[in-house]
């Protein structure tokens, strides 16, 4: 059975998912990258959509845009680490609720999750018209000026994923965790192909 | 008159390409990309595989992009010397931008140095990005068209070694660029490698290595081993589709090279994601064209 979060989202519907569980959006959904947290954090702008309780994606969207009616043609989630340095002053002045966006978040963001009660998930890199198809309509666009990608754009979305929880209200870090992971094997598998470049380095030292 | 009939033809024609482009993958990456889901076994690998699948069908289906970062343009030509419209080539690469960014449409992605702002077509200083090669003697124009996203630019680097630092320093470079940023770069990624003497001249390599057809193989049988050792490598690390752990890593390790000075190695490191909207299309000097990497061009 499909999982279903609606907005506005209370702590009480997020507060047991776990890193790794897999749940839609249904509600609204407003987009939000770089410009936008770095107005709201860095500028102390108002922000023009009130995110208490709600949430938003880290893309940059294709519209078509005609007068009196915006269509979304594709949204894909862009990569939320960009965001990292202000995500975790974006929650507490916000209170977001629920990131979703491409790859992980770092510690900063975590730690906000945890304290806030809010999570990060991520929908699948690249697939970005699965994503429009649960784009019902384009309601309102504010900060049009920053540009297409930049803007906010406000969604009724139904059924909005799948959207793998990342970050937990635990503060847990699917990402964080599997870099350790890589990280811890890099040796080991770059031993072999050491191994087998050391006769093209040997033959370069006797020259 | 003539002139400006046959360069109206070959935006025309850009503006097909660019669209067929961005909603279909070409074929040696598709089936690789099939090859790679055959071999994932967890439910979150077949999650995100489906996704992928799904979404590609629905792109072609709604013909739509696949991806919705359409990137920078780039256009990698190798001009044949007796192609007789070479004149007029860049000039329309450009306008067939404008236009393959209202039409089909594309994301506006490109802001130009100092103005700081969206110019809102897709074009811009040096936008769409061109690049030159020469055929010589030929009469054909063939036309790589490839959509740079921003996340799978992030990972890319280039960077100068001694030569006492040795082969090590590539293997290096191309592990902690896949192991870092390219986790969030959409894997599995096609990883070019270039080998070189200057900065520059290793990061057009490593270009034309990720642009290079999957399955073929560096002309040095010590580059086609380290090719095939690299991939194999960076497959054990198990970044998965999406960073999520799985069986593989990425598509395909190449390494373009070319001599290097006696004091200096050079690498760069470029990726390419999963979704590698890259196309060859061969013009003749007709201007009728034929498309090398897509059997099902729909238009």
């Amino acid at each position: 059975m499909k999982k279903i979060i609606t907005t506005p989202i209370s702590f009480e519907s997020i507060k047991d998912l776990r890193t790794g569980d897999i749940i839609y959006l249904t509600g609204t959904l407003v987009t939000g990258r770089d410009d936008v947290y770095l107005r709201v954090v860095m500028e102390n702008m108002a922000c023009p959509f009130d995110f208490n309780q709600m949430a938003i994606m880290h893309a940059g969207p294709i519209i078509k845009e005609e007068p009196g009616k915006n269509t979304m043609v594709a949204i894909g989630p862009t990569s939320s680490i960009r965001m990292e340095a202000y995500a975790g002053d974006f929650i507490r002045r916000t209170g977001l609720r629920l990131m979703v966006g491409k790859g992980g978040m770092g510690e900063k963001t975590s730690r906000a999750c945890e304290e806030h009660g809010a999570i990060h998930c991520m929908f699948p890199g690249g697939c970005a018209v699965i994503a429009a198809t649960c784009v019902e309509s384009i309601t309102h666009v504010h900060w049009r000026e920053l540009g297409m990608p930049e803007a906010l754009w406000e969604m009724k979305v139904k059924e909005f994923g799948p959207l793998i929880v990342t970050i937990d209200t635990t503060g847990a870090n699917l990402f964080l965790e599997n870099k350790a992971y890589y990280a811890s094997r890099l040796d080991e598998c770059k031993q072999p192909v050491l191994e087998s470049v050391k006769d093209i380095m040997h033959i370069q030292t006797n020259k | 008159m003539a002139h400006e009939q046959a360069k109206e033809r070959f935006v025309e024609s850009m503006v097909q390409v660019m669209d067929f482009t961005s909603r279909i993958l070409p074929d040696d990456v598709f089936d690789k990309l099939k090859e790679l889901q055959a071999a994932e076994t967890s439910d979150m690998q077949r999650v995100i595989y489906d996704a992928y699948f799904d979404n590609l069908e629905k792109a072609k289906e709604l013909k739509r992009p696949c991806c919705q970062d359409t990137g920078i343009l780039h256009f990698y030509l190798s001009a044949g010397t007796e192609f007789p419209h070479l004149g007029m080539v860049e000039e329309a690469l450009e306008e067939a931008v404008r236009r393959a960014s209202a039409q089909i449409p594309l994301r506006q992605n490109t802001i130009n140095y100092f103005e700081e702002r969206n110019t809102g077509d897709d074009t811009g200083e040096r936008v769409p990005w061109v690049h030159w090669d020469l055929l010589p003697g030929s009469q054909d124009l063939e036309i790589i068209t490839y959509f740079a996203g921003g996340g799978c630019c992030l990972p890319g680097r280039s960077k100068m070694y001694k030569p006492s630092d040795g082969y090590q320093a590539i293997v290096d470079n191309v592990f902690d660029a896949v192991a870092d940023l390219g986790i969030n770069a959409c894997p599995p990624l096609v990883v070019g490698v270039g080998l070189g003497h200057n900065i520059e001249n290793a990061a057009v390599l490593s270009k034309k290595a990720y642009l290079r057809p999957l399955g073929t193989r560096h002309p040095h049988p010590k580059g086609a081993r380290f090719e095939r050792d690299l991939t194999e490598a960076l497959n054990r690390l198990g970044i998965g589709a999406q960073g999520l752990r799985g069986e593989n890593s990425v598509m395909a390790v190449h390494v373009e090279s070319s001599g290097r000075h006696t004091a200096t190695i050079a690498v760069a490191v470029s990726v390419a994601c999963y979704a590698h909207r890259r196309s060859l299309v061969r013009f003749h000097s007709d201007l009728s064209f034929e498309v090398l990497s897509h059997k099902e061009a729909g238009h």
